[in-house]
């Protein structure tokens, strides 16, 4: 029988090809796009609209949907985003279209991003200082504001700032306190306990003037007021030091608003989050998630390639490799929560616990390293990726010729001359083929971590100015986690919803810039194999 | 029947893979600074033969070997004798030209560093003069710091010489050197072969019979694991003593 020549000649399997090739194209293109689409217009100024209903009740906020109502067939209903929260209780409402009389894009409609109860939508009426009352259709109000919001954020700088010094103070009286509490002996109870006593000496000489000074700031920056009315009429006093920006956001032009979006953004990367995390910033997950990549590069790099060297350059190749290799590709396979269990039992309540026993007995039963920490994240991250390395590096041991080999021991090189002059310089590529792709596996990774050591939200950064600096039993945020905790178990989801997205396009970021990084690293060494100097 | 002391002597020596014998029985004295090249037709032992006196054979699954090699009156499969020692009396270049991935400089050097010399002063000597030799000095002095294998193919042939002389050896095994180059490069490589046996015992596979007559001191043919003849190269090529050779010469078989 005579097959089609289409079928023949491959032409069929040619399409076949280039349209699987299309599709996964689309694919990536496509969630690239809508990441991009929804986290580009997240920070974006909406203009705040001013209904007035038909039951007579007044609205101001800004219109986030617009979709058929499916009470009443045939409608459509608008969700305004009308903030307020501790005067209506909620953020959000649904408007049928019909019940509108009357829309407006008030010019005076000022937006209050605050530090608590979320945004403001209201109307500027006067701010109140100590030098006096100015109101919002005075000409000074603008430079009144600007100078009232600069104070405010320094009251609330000096604030935090008085709150870690009288921190800094008191952890050494809950230090001795548990020391002397779980004092195996006499002898140490005595030396905790007389410990204890300098360290209240020491606070209670040095708090008075900061406790002081906490007062007198906390009342000054009750002193500095904006009293706004809401759309309905009623007033609301908002301390300008609990204010992120104030925005009359539709008098804006288009320079001004770029401004406002490009600060959101700043804020977004750069600051700590709020309410919860559905605001401010996500630094603390950005910088989480890189230093646990980091550390989990550490670990697993020696790992994989100690490994690798070993099967391929020592090992006989008999059952007991044979064995380990299958080892290794079922490894790859295994779910990664499975993964996070064993890094629970094995690091964290195993190695952690044992630690606590013989370092840390003094502060049990609080634990210290036997507790979910960034270690234990990294170390558990670096196991789910060893397969991926010790694959890569593999490949890159094998593709070292055996001439070279020959070469080396030819020339009175030992063994391990051999590997460590010749063989491992040739395989650097691969090594790093397989860190990129570690990388790449383990920042989008959340479930292990859950077990091993992310919160919510951490009290400090894993790295900081106090001695010894990194803090390797700190838990820690985390990009990933974070999506899933603002998406999913915040108390404002719809809020949140921006964040997501936002979230979402900063952890591709990342990645991306992790392997770009990683990727520049190998394509310089390739080089230095193969053309230019060493 | 030989001239000066040997380099290189075989007694007995029986080697090969597995239950296969390779080489059977070869009773062979190589004399000092001369070249003698191996010839014979494919697997007929030649490279074995060759990889005995380093022992780069040690390192093939399944090989074994009876009888002796001594490489100047000692014991090459001496216990006592450490491999790396060995290897830097007795060097060796491959077919392929094999430079590792690193400059000029540091491939020449790469076999005293590994015996420990580590003054750069010392180093660098050693580098220009094993350069000099392979006569390959004048062509790469400027870019001595250059990766190896920007070098062409004949060039890097001629590295690798340079790279088995600044080890010292006396005794050089060149194992089909030509047989990735070009004419050109190969008349070159022979140039510099003959100008270094002055100096060095040279000991060549080769599967080119021109190449055994142009530059060859002496030759040994062997076949199917067998020494069959082995003598002056003018002599061996016009009136070998056996037929087999003749056959060989002529080019009825191989």
């Amino acid at each position: 029988m005579m097959r089609a020549p289409w079928l023949k000649e491959g032409i069929a399997a040619r399409w076949l090809a280039a349209a699987a090739l299309l599709i996964s194209l689309a694919m990536v293109v496509g969630l690239l796009a809508v990441v991009s689409a929804v986290a580009g217009k997240a920070f974006w100024p909406r203009p705040l609209v001013l209904l007035r209903l038909a039951d007579g009740r007044v609205l101001l906020g800004e219109v986030w949907t617009r979709e058929a109502d499916p009470n009443h067939p045939g409608h459509e209903r608008w969700r305004l985003k009308t903030g307020n929260r501790d005067l209506e209780g909620q953020d959000f409402v649904w408007v049928p279209k019909a019940a509108v009389v009357a829309r407006e894009v008030p010019a005076g409609a000022w937006l209050v991003e605050r530090r608590e109860y979320g945004n403001f939508y209201g109307f500027a009426s006067e701010l109140h200082t100590p030098e006096g009352i100015v109101s919002a259709t005075d000409e000074r109000f603008g430079d009144a504001l600007a100078k009232a919001l600069q104070r405010g954020r320094e009251l609330v700088e000096e604030e935090r700032h008085l709150l870690d010094r009288l921190a800094a103070l008191h952890a050494p009286v809950v230090k001795y306190g548990a020391r002397a509490e779980g004092a195996k002996s006499e002898r140490r109870r005595q030396r905790a306990l007389a410990a204890l006593e300098r360290a209240r000496g020491h606070e209670e000489e040095n708090a008075p003037p900061l406790l002081a000074r906490l007062a007198e700031v906390r009342h000054q920056a009750e002193e500095v007021t904006l009293v706004m009315t809401a759309a309905g009429g009623q007033e609301m006093t908002v301390p300008a030091a609990g204010v992120v920006r104030a925005v009359p956001v539709n008098a804006l032009g288009l320079g001004a608003r770029v401004g406002l979006y490009l600060s959101r953004w700043w804020e977004f990367l750069f600051a700590e989050p709020r309410e919860a995390n559905t605001e401010g910033g996500i630094f603390p997950a950005l910088f989480g998630t890189a230093l646990m990549v980091f550390l989990m590069t550490f670990a697993v790099v020696p790992l994989g390639v100690i490994t690798a060297v070993y099967l391929n350059e020592y090992a006989s190749g008999g059952m007991f490799t044979r064995a380990v290799r299958l080892a290794l590709a079922n490894l790859a396979g295994v779910p990664s929560i499975v993964f996070g269990v064993f890094g629970l039992a094995f690091f964290v309540y195993g190695v952690g616990g044992t630690i606590d026993r013989l370092l840390f007995a003094d502060s049990l039963p609080t634990p210290t390293f036997g507790t979910g920490g960034i270690l234990w994240a990294s170390l558990t991250l670096a196991l789910l990726t060893v397969p991926v390395v010790v694959v890569a590096t593999e490949e890159g041991l094998q593709s070292v010729p055996d001439a070279t080999r020959d070469g080396a021991r030819a020339l009175g090189a030992t063994r391990w001359q051999t590997l460590r002059h010749v063989v491992l310089p040739y395989a650097a590529p691969g090594v790093l083929t397989g860190t990129i792709l570690a990388v790449a596996r383990a920042a989008g990774e959340v479930a292990p971590l859950m077990l091993t050591g992310v919160v919510k939200l951490a009290p400090a950064l894993p790295l900081d100015g106090v001695p010894p600096y990194l803090h390797l039993e700190r838990k820690f945020m985390h990009l990933g986690f974070h999506i899933y905790d603002v998406g999913f178990q915040s108390p404002n989801v719809e809020a949140a919803k921006p964040m997501v997205y936002a979230t979402t396009l900063v952890l591709l970021a990342l990645v991306v810039v992790l392997n770009l990084l990683a990727i520049a690293l190998r394509a310089r060494l390739r080089r230095r194999l193969s053309r230019s100097a060493v | 029947m030989t001239t000066g002391a040997a380099a290189l002597r075989t007694r007995s020596l029986l080697a090969g893979f597995g239950s296969t014998a390779v080489l059977q029985a070869i009773d062979l004295t190589i004399p000092e600074k001369q070249i003698t090249a191996f010839i014979g037709p494919s697997g007929c032992g030649k490279s074995t033969l060759l990889r005995c006196f380093n022992r780069m054979n040690d390192h093939l699954a399944g090989f074994f070997r009876y009888g002796e090699v001594l490489v100047h009156g000692r014991d090459a499969y001496d216990p006592a004798l450490p491999l790396e020692e060995l290897r830097s009396q007795v060097g060796m270049v491959f077919q392929k030209p094999n430079p590792f991935p690193q400059s000029i400089a540091r491939n020449v050097s790469f076999g005293p560093r590994m015996a420990g010399v580590r003054d750069p002063a010392v180093l660098a000597e050693l580098v220009e003069a094993s350069l000099r030799r392979a006569q390959l000095w004048d062509e790469v002095k400027d870019r001595l710091h250059a990766s190896a294998f920007q070098l062409s193919g004949g060039q890097q042939q001629r590295l690798c010489i340079a790279r088995a002389l600044a080890s010292g050896p006396q005794i050089l095994l060149l194992d089909e050197p030509a047989s990735a180059l070009d004419p050109i490069a190969t008349a070159k490589l022979e140039e510099t072969i003959l100008e270094l046996s002055r100096e060095v015992t040279i000991v060549l596979v080769t599967h080119n019979l021109q190449q055994a007559a142009r530059v060859a001191h002496r030759t040994a043919f062997l076949y199917l694991g067998k020494l069959i003849e082995e003598g002056e190269t003018a002599a061996m090529f016009a009136s070998p003593r056996e037929r087999l050779t003749e056959e060989y010469l002529t080019g009825r078989f191989g």
